[in-house]
């Protein structure tokens, strides 16, 4: 399986989708209590009993860390895991009551504050909440950082094993990926990534990457139609890499991180025309059975220590600052990870497009796969 | 006889009916679970094809709204025109030929496997049928995972071609491996019911047809054929209809890339967030499912085979 995550697109997904639909006859209109703001008075627990309950992405937790906070707070950690954004918002906004922490990715945090989900629970107030490196601070999906904690977060470009295909090396941009047409070349299965790299390759700009003018889709549309990548999958993208059945794939920036410990000739591009960042976080949401022991869990995760093993475990970096002091050194040279200082303007974050915007996306997603 | 006595016979009589038959609300369990497993989630499915999405999240909100039926075959294209939407067309035509190539290969495979097997001794019959059932052991995504591993470049099929000199070798994220994938899955939901109707087959029947001067094939197309014909009908309803909605194996094993329509359910309840679509194309492929079990029954009651399906 690829990524410590990010297993998108996948059945499992929907068919926990599908389940959650037809096990909730009353759909959208369940959107939990009123908010619980008075979650965040009164002083800050320092140490718990009982369980606390997280849902997290496949694989993206440490589980030596699991260990060591419950050795540490004597608190048990109940894991269970989602695929998609999708997943956990359906399971939510179904009435899934049983979670004290949840690990939504920016747009979906959003999302989830809109449909009054999740709780206040304040982290710039947390004994860690100091810690916040400047770029996750100020977010669009929470300004005030009021509902959730920075997790790991991470870019989406292209990996290129240069000594199996030599030809990768001269791809310098989305439109370059798009119209290269190399053998054993690979496309994540996500629309939001695809579409909006197209949408960039055809010149649009990072800030209207959600625009609804239909000819800007159309554009990018007709670039999508030569594009024939040999497989069109979300997961086990490193384990492809690595076997040599994929030389040039769209990948996230921590599973190229991971090829490259295994190939040392895969390199991760920055296309020029800028690629999305995204960000994931640590949330509680209404209804959590122990806000005590979520706030616990989420600054002991915001522990610079901590925050450095997860990173070093999941090939992604964090938001904690000081937190490079305890990260590998193999993670600190990759440029993969820590992203070059003139590559910085190229990252924006990933597009948070509303309904109509995501319908075009959707249409050329639909398109493009159905020409395959 | 006292009229208490009297009245006493007559309830016993009315419950117990026919010989052998008990009170009918012994049922009531099996009725509500059918009621609670596939008639709510139908309805449910048939009522949010017909509403509106929520604007936000995911869902749908209670206000009528019939578009994701015309969206199933119009189209409103990027530059403002309005067509015929043939993908989801497109992708059903790519299931149903997915499905029925796999129901052929698997009812040609089927029929000497299940030849074979009834004309075996009764004891080592059991141990063959349990054979053809041991895949059903393990999970179908193990399987599949299993399958791509075997057929891909790098496997030991690969491996092979290699060395016999095929240096182009090449099925894994094709719809071949997609088809394959299929008929692995459904080869046992045909072997059995052919198997089923074999079994029964009075073998000296065919010995008859030889001494009267029938050859081979004869023999086989108009006495072991008509013969094992209601498993092959059986069969092919245990094979088309599910394969129609499977996706697992165009997902995995496909490459993504051979959509069947199942896949793009599943798209519309995910990122798509279109749930009332996505309930329209399941409504849509019911009611496709639903003709051709029709079809089948008739195939049936024209030969003078009963297929009960449903």
């Amino acid at each position: 399986m690829e990524s410590k995550k990010r297993q998108r697109a996948s059945y499992a997904a929907a068919l926990a989708a599908v389940t959650a639909l037809l096990l909730t006859a009353c759909g959208s209109s369940s959107t939990g209590a009123a908010n619980n703001g008075g979650g965040s008075a009164g002083a800050f627990p320092t140490s718990g009993t009982g369980e606390v309950h997280i849902y997290n992405w496949t694989d993206y937790i440490d589980p030596d860390q699991i260990t060591a906070f419950t050795k540490e707070t004597g608190i048990k950690v109940v894991l269970d895991t989602f695929d998609s954004n999708e997943t956990a918002l359906a399971k939510l906004q179904s009435g899934a009551t049983g979670y004290d922490v949840v690990f939504p990715s920016d747009y979906m945090v959003k999302q989830m504050i809109e449909l009054k989900l999740l709780q206040k629970i304040d982290v710039t107030t947390f004994p860690n909440g100091g810690g916040l490196k400047t770029t996750m601070q100020g977010v669009y999906w929470d300004p005030k950082r009021e509902y959730s904690a920075p997790w790991m977060y991470g870019t989406t470009g292209i990996a290129c094993n240069t000594k199996a295909e030599p030809k990768c090396a001269n791809i310098k941009s989305w439109h370059d990926w798009f119209t290269v047409g190399l053998p054993k070349m690979d496309s994540l299965k996500d629309q939001t990534e695809v579409v909006s790299a197209a949408l960039r390759a055809t010149g649009v700009a990072a800030a209207d990457l959600c625009t609804t003018d239909k000819s800007k889709y159309s554009a990018a549309a007709d670039l999508l139609k030569g594009f024939k990548p040999a497989v069109i999958d979300s997961d086990s993208g490193i384990e492809r890499v690595i076997a040599g059945t994929s030389n040039v794939r769209m990948a996230w920036n921590g599973s190229t991180h991971r090829m490259t410990e295994k190939v040392p000739s895969v390199e991760y591009i920055y296309p020029s025309e800028g690629l999305n960042l995204w960000a994931d976080n640590m949330v509680v949401p209404v209804g959590a059975p122990d806000l005590d022991n979520a706030k616990i869990f989420i600054n002991w995760m915001m522990d610079p220590k901590n925050a450095a093993a997860e990173s070093n475990f999941t090939g992604y970096d964090n938001g904690i600052v000081g937190s490079d002091a305890f990260m590998n050194a193999s993670m600190k040279s990759d440029p993969a990870v820590v992203v070059p200082a003139d590559k910085m303007a190229l990252i924006s974050p990933t597009p948070a497009c509303d309904q109509a915007a995501r319908d075009l996306y959707t249409q050329v997603f639909t398109t493009w796969l159905g020409e395959q | 006889m006292t009229v208490a006595q009297t009245e006493k016979a007559k309830t016993k009589l009315k419950i117990e009916g026919r010989p052998g038959q008990t009170s009918p609300w012994l049922a009531s369990p099996t009725v509500i679970f059918l009621f609670a497993v596939i008639g709510i989630p139908l309805a449910i499915t048939v009522i949010y094809s017909l509403l509106d999405r929520a604007k936000i999240g995911m869902g749908v909100v209670w206000t009528f709204n019939p578009k994701a039926y015309k969206d199933l075959f119009v189209i409103e294209n990027l530059d403002g025109t309005t067509g015929l939407d043939t993908r989801y067309l497109k992708v059903m035509w790519n299931s149903f030929k997915y499905s029925g190539i796999t129901t052929i290969v698997t009812i040609v495979l089927s029929i000497p496997i299940a030849m074979w097997i009834a004309t075996r001794a009764e004891s080592k019959r059991n141990i063959l049928v349990a054979a053809v059932t041991l895949p059903f052991w393990i999970s179908i995504l193990i399987r599949t995972y299993g399958l791509r591993q075997i057929i891909d470049d790098n496997g030991p099929i690969g491996w092979i071609m290699h060395k016999v000199g095929d240096a182009n070798y090449h099925i894994i994220y094709t719809p071949i491996a997609t088809v394959i994938g299929l008929i692995y899955v459904f080869l046992p939901f045909m072997i059995l019911p052919i198997y089923a109707s074999a079994e029964r087959f009075d073998f000296r029947y065919a010995e008859a047809a030889y001494d009267l001067g029938a050859k081979r094939w004869t023999v086989f197309r108009r006495i072991v054929i008509p013969a094992i014909r209601p498993g092959i009908y059986a069969g092919i309803a245990l094979v088309f209809i599910p394969a129609l909605g499977s996706f697992l194996q165009s997902d995995m094993l496909g490459g993504g890339k051979t959509n069947m329509i199942a896949n793009v359910i599943a798209l519309n309840f995910g990122q798509a967030r279109n749930w009332p679509f996505g309930c329209a194309l399941s409504v849509f492929l019911i009611l496709i499912t639903l003709l051709f079990v029709w079809i089948i029954r008739k195939l049936g009651a024209r030969t003078g085979t009963e297929v009960k399906l449903i």
